[in-house]
């Protein structure tokens, strides 16, 4: 069996699945964020007074952190009462945790072989941790926060195999951005994706969590990367196997493009296009690695005049460390803004909202039209190097061409 | 609870291309909008406002490949209820909008040939449990997936809360 079916069936009290057979499977963890008020009054209306079990439902705000509105501060308010209500200790409030997926994983509440639920679609972050995860929405998750339970129809299986090493300035988000290029936005569609390979396996994890984060970006179920614990068995049956080469088939940084994730191009096929902001955060891309990625760029250098960089780390305790490195004061001086640990503009409510005709480059993982703000407006997804680099320049770069040049800007 | 196979019949309000994503059937600024009703004020806000004043009950929306893609908002569902969406029908959808789709009572039908097939304007009349749509104003019969009996129980019960609602509240009269 594939690590999807053997999951699925462990948690379904089966020897075996197949895949497309529908399984009813008992959920290890079930997570939400802001949007735990909308389960929250799900949950109320179907009239059951306690959740199924309090120790399996993790809280964590990170959308809209500090309250950007009265509206946001109520929602707030109401899921803190109700957590304290029915006794659920894994809430993590302003200022205790930053966005869900790297607060989830920071704090060992995912384990290999777990059936995670979120309401967020991202949720597939912890593929990366050997657990069958994967979002859902408000509505199914009351019922989950009623019953423990839920269906599955279980996903088939697709491999790739990842060999080679990582050109200069080359990282797992040019990986994933070539994947979708060559699968599309819905080349995963209910599927699920196994990455394994001799380049996989050398990657760190905060660099494999990138890939089963985007994976959902293609329409992913869940996306796994290999952990000790729990493998495929050798017969495993797959959809189809891909074999990707990092030494001829990626070069050089991808860039996916507006308005659609899988509009990838490499970055030496873009022509000048200037950049008004610069986004480096979200549960993609908001790690200690790629502020050490960043910083190393940004340090004596400038963020260029017709363009501002915000750094979002993904959590206080990243924000903290990267602190201890030196890594923010080397961004600041560079001329950086620092959001606090959440979503930030990802989300585009607050933070760094886009204006009609500006152009964006982001280390997060959607450009769809008015993302990040007016409609009128372009996001570019890259890697943490790529947007670094093109905050000095003020267009979309290759970073080798920054770190070319001793000083100042392009 | 009927068990007739569920007849709908609507006009189509749009047809749409591939990969419609829940930024654009609902935009992220307004997730802070809780109460499910008021969602539909924001359908397709920033990239088609015109369907949801041409929108009305039981009207179909029709797309392409992956509808629904991208976040896992429920908003987006609810919006298209709200503001009256019969069912949408499409050739793919993303899965959690399908989830959502049916978690709140909204029918989502996968058809191959609709968004080829239909005009917006066609009448449709479109039978879930068969995987049948009539395209009454072409005088066509198109192939739709049949809907799984579990999904048509939900949308029977007008969604997973009045089921769940319903089972919890017999078995406590009967514990
Ligand atoms: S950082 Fe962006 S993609 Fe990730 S959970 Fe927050 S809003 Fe969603």
């Amino acid at each position: 069996m594939t690590l999807a079916e053997k999951i699925l069936a462990r948690a379904s009290g089966r020897a075996r699945v197949e895949p497309h057979e529908i399984v009813v499977a008992d959920v290890d963890l079930a997570m939400s964020h802001e949007n735990a008020d909308l389960v929250r009054k799900a949950f109320l209306e179907i009239g059951v007074p306690r959740v199924w079990d309090p120790e399996k439902i993790v809280i964590i705000f990170d959308h809209r952190i500090p309250a950007e509105s009265e509206k946001t501060a109520a929602t707030h308010k109401a899921v803190r009462e109700f957590v304290a209500q029915q006794g659920i200790r894994h809430f993590y409030d302003v200022g205790r945790g930053g966005i869900c997926h790297q607060v989830l994983a920071e704090n060992g509440h995912v384990q290999p072989g777990m059936v995670v639920v979120g309401t967020d679609s991202h949720t597939t972050t912890h593929g990366a941790f050997g657990a069958f995860a994967t979002g859902i929405g408000a509505t199914e998750m009351a019922g989950v926060w009623v019953e423990g339970k839920l269906w599955f129809k279980v996903p088939s299986t697709i491999r790739i195999e990842v060999e080679g090493a990582f050109a200069p300035w080359v990282s797992a988000k040019d990986l994933i951005l070539y994947i979708i290029g060559k699968l599309g936005a819905a080349g995963a569609d209910y599927r699920a994706v196994e990455f394994d390979g001799s380049a996989i396996r050398r990657m760190t994890i905060a660099s494999r969590m990138v890939l089963s984060n985007l994976s959902m970006e293609m329409g992913a179920k869940v996306a796994f990367t290999p952990v000790m614990e729990i493998a495929p068995d050798a017969g495993a049956r797959y959809e189809k196997t891909l074999h990707i080469n990092l030494d001829y088939d990626i070069p050089e940084p991808q860039i996916a493009c507006p308005h659609s994730v899988d509009n990838v191009r490499p970055v030496s096929a873009l022509s000048d296009v200037p950049v008004h902001q610069a986004v480096l955060g979200s549960c993609t891309n908001g790690r200690l690695e790629d502020l050490e990625a960043a910083a190393s760029i940004l340090a004596g250098r400038r963020v260029h005049p017709h363009t501002r960089l915000i750094i979002v780390p993904a959590s206080q305790r990243i924000f903290l460390e990267a602190m201890r490195l030196g890594y923010i004061e080397k961004l600041i001086e560079a001329g950086a803004i620092v959001d606090p640990p959440g979503c930030g503009p990802c989300v585009g409510v607050h933070q760094g909202i886009l204006a009609a005709g500006e152009v964006c480059i982001s280390s997060t993982n959607r450009n769809f039209i008015g993302r990040m703000g007016s409609k009128d407006s372009f996001v570019y997804l890259a890697s943490p190097a790529v947007v670094a680099a093109s905050a000095v320049a003020g267009r979309i770069v290759h970073p080798e061409i920054v770190m070319a040049k001793e000083n100042s800007h392009v | 609870m009927s068990d007739a196979s569920p007849l709908l019949r609507g006009r189509v309000a749009a047809v749409l291309g591939s990969n419609v994503d829940t930024d654009v059937i609902y935009p992220g600024r307004y997730l802070n909008i809780t109460d499910r009703e008021k969602t539909a004020e924001h359908l397709f806000e920033l990239a088609h406002p015109e369907i949801r004043s041409k929108l009305r009950p039981g009207d179909f929306i029709v797309a392409a490949a992956n509808f629904g893609c991208g976040s896992s908002r429920e908003q987006a569902a609810a919006a298209l209820k709200f503001s009256g969406c019969g069912a949408v029908i499409a050739a793919s959808f993303a899965r959690i909008f399908f989830r959502n789709a049916i978690n709140l009572g909204l029918p989502a039908l996968v058809s191959s040939s609709a968004h080829i097939e239909c005009r917006e304007g066609d009448e449709l009349e479109i039978d879930l449990a068969a995987g049948v749509i009539r395209n009454l104003s072409r005088n066509l019969s198109l192939a739709a997936a049949p809907l799984d009996p579990r999904a048509i129980e939900l949308i029977r019960s007008g969604g997973l809360i009045p089921y769940l609602k319903a089972r919890y509240a017999s078995s406590a009269a009967l514990g």
